[in-house]
């Protein structure tokens, strides 16, 4: 396991050299001078020059690079155009709210989508396996933003139950673990929900037939097993799979939140990677979006391991 | 896939004058649900194409004294948006852009992702290992962040947001396709055509490509869903077309106001977007079960 573990990680060094290139790369794509956002409109040659220098941007690409990354291990992303303030802390103080979200999603997602994939599974070509597959379906064709504003009209607008935005009463930034609080997390969570639900009902539902079919099935049968037993047998072959989608989902969930979080101006990193693209504050975009795929990167590693410990064949491979 | 060609030669005899695709024709015909989406789609698609000529409203015309209207009013079938605009014209004119930039990425992806994948899958070794390792460093993204990291450093307007999603894209289908070629390239036929003195580009052109191009040409239908979805999620945004355009995403976005005021009306554009995401969903999988024999 140690060895597993180690290899795993020295695959994922590669990984994430290439995600912060790609990241870096990011910014110089942009069109135009990337010093726009921080230059005034008046500035004269030599306080362009000058800035060009501060920032490095007269270095050539590779020194650039190297000197980024450097300082991007030691902790220092830059500082944002718009606040002054540095990206890493403005990025890590917003994903505290975009974790919670997803969790919370995940919590109503994974529950739902296992329940929902295993009855499905199990009762095969019933109604039953209609309902879920139509609500699986349905899951993954919704487009999210739109479900949270039609979950806003019914429950904010019409029902007025539900608080449409935001993430605390008066707007305060402060967290509480109160109902006054917990209500402003329930549409975006169950927005959030639907894509993982979805997906997860999937596969444990196509996971659960592909095992129930299978012959060893027949044998637990034959031998005299009771249903519930054999059950317990179909969740265990379908544990590591289903935990690695559900790895992935939460992943996509973490980074994937900009647009539920502008729906329901959620003050996560979604909302400050909106920011900094409307405000072209290209260090914190380039540092959120950068925070966030290295969490990406993690998570799947994480799975990865965890998936080994369950099911001891995916070491051998 | 061995058992796949298995099926087709025991069932040769039986149906001789049907060919693989012939069968999977008429199986998707028989298929209630995908026939249903099928004729939606080309519902939508054919209002979207003929708008013009449909005696519709203008479509950018507004008028300060009829916004907001509900749905069901006397002249405006589906109310009026925020300027006044008549929604049931807005819808369908919007679809044109909405279908273009939701389908475009997947159709270049489709090739691009294709051309890497085959390649790499026949070729193997360190070229494989080149594509296939750049693939992953895509994967180390959740989809929806790249697409709006390199949107959002592009910036605004179709063509970025058309190229964003084809970045997006290509990854997915390059690895499909790579691990539909491995499995063929194996293939007794494959190698009865090297022997034969057939060059790679000529295997990989008329012994492997119909091979391969179905399963490839599935998941690039599925995929057409989740683009429409991020395509429109793009111009919600604020990262794809201007008003007073009309597109899908775009008006929902500027309808979020109205919700107070109108709120069915202001759902409408999403409505479409769901319909069209669904139905390809529905149809993928359709045409997945219609080409797997063994069922």
């Amino acid at each position: 396991m140690l060895a597993y573990t180690s290899r795993r990680i020295v695959y994922v060094i590669p990984i994430v050299l290439s995600v912060a290139l790609v990241c870096f790369l990011l910014v110089h794509i942009t069109p135009g001078d990337p010093l726009v956002a921080v230059l005034p409109a008046d500035a004269s040659q030599e306080l362009a020059a000058q800035l060009r220098s501060a920032y490095g941007f007269d270095r050539p690409l590779p020194v650039q690079f190297g000197l980024w990354l450097w300082r991007a291990i030691h902790g220092d992303l830059g500082n944002s155009i718009a606040t002054g303030r540095p990206v890493l802390s403005e990025v890590m103080r917003a994903v505290g709210n975009t974790v919670m979200l997803a969790v919370a999603a995940a919590m109503i997602g994974f529950t739902l989508g296992l329940l929902f994939g295993l009855i499905a599974g199990y009762f095969r070509d019933t109604w039953v396996d209609k309902v879920a597959t139509s609500i699986a379906i349905a899951g993954v064709s919704l487009p999210h933003y739109w479900l949270g504003m039609v979950l806003v009209i019914i429950f904010s607008v019409q029902l007025n139950w539900l608080p449409a935005v935001g993430a605390g009463p008066g707007g305060s930034g402060a967290w509480a673990w109160d109902w006054e609080h917990l209500r402003y997390l329930v549409l975006p969570a169950i927005t959030t929900s639907v894509i993982p639900m979805g997906i997860v009902t999937r596969t444990v539902r196509a996971l659960t037939g592909d095992i129930l079919s299978q012959d060893f099935v027949e044998a637990l049968r034959a031998k005299g097993l009771r249903e519930t037993e054999v059950f317990r047998h179909v969740i265990k072959n379908a544990a590591p799979t289903a935990l690695a989608v559900m790895g992935l989902q939460l992943g996509y969930m973490l980074g994937g939140s900009i647009l539920i979080e502008t729906v329901f101006s959620w003050p996560g990193s979604g909302l400050l990677l909106n920011s900094a693209i409307f405000q072209r504050d290209l260090p914190l975009l380039q540092g959120t979006i950068l925070v966030l795929a290295l969490f990406f990167v993690l998570l799947n590693l994480l799975v990865d391991i965890a998936q080994a410990a369950i099911d001891p064949r995916i070491k051998r491979s | 896939m061995s058992a796949m060609s298995d099926t087709a030669l025991q069932a040769a005899p039986a149906s001789k004058a049907r060919g693989y695709w012939a069968t999977v024709g008429r199986r998707i015909r028989r298929d209630k649900v995908s026939m249903a989406c099928a004729i939606i789609l080309l519902l939508i698609f054919a209002s979207a194409l003929l708008a013009p000529w449909l005696h519709l409203a203008d479509p950018y015309q507004g008028s300060m004294i009829r916004r907001l209207r509900h749905i069901g009013t006397p002249g405006y079938p589906l109310g009026t948006d925020e300027l006044g605009r008549d929604m049931l014209a807005r819808l369908i004119y919007g679809g044109r852009l909405s279908l273009v930039i939701g389908i475009l990425p997947v159709i270049f992806a489709f090739v691009i992702g294709t051309s890497l994948g085959l390649v790499a899958g026949y070729v193997g070794g360190k070229l494989n290992t080149a594509i296939m390792r750049t693939v992953d460093v895509f994967y180390a993204f959740p989809s929806v962040l790249l697409a709006i990291a390199i949107s959002g450093a592009l910036g605004a307007g179709i063509t970025n947001s058309i190229v964003s999603l084809t970045i997006v894209f290509v990854p997915q289908i390059t690895r499909v396709a790579e691990s539909v070629t491995t499995g063929v390239r194996n293939m007794d036929f494959v190698e009865a055509a090297r022997a034969s003195g057939a060059g790679p580009f000529t295997i990989m052109r008329v012994h492997m490509l119909g091979n391969v191009l179905g399963p490839i040409f599935v998941y690039a239908t599925g995929l057409i869903s989740v683009s429409m979805i991020l395509a429109a999620g793009l111009s919600f945004l604020g990262l794809g077309t201007k008003p007073p355009e009309p597109e899908w995403g775009l008006m929902l976005n500027t309808l979020r106001t109205a919700i107070y005021v109108n709120p069915w009306v202001a759902a409408l554009p999403g409505a479409m977007i769901f319909a069209v995401s669904i139905c390809f969903n529905l149809l993928s999988d359709g045409m997945r079960s219609a080409m797997d024999i063994r069922n």
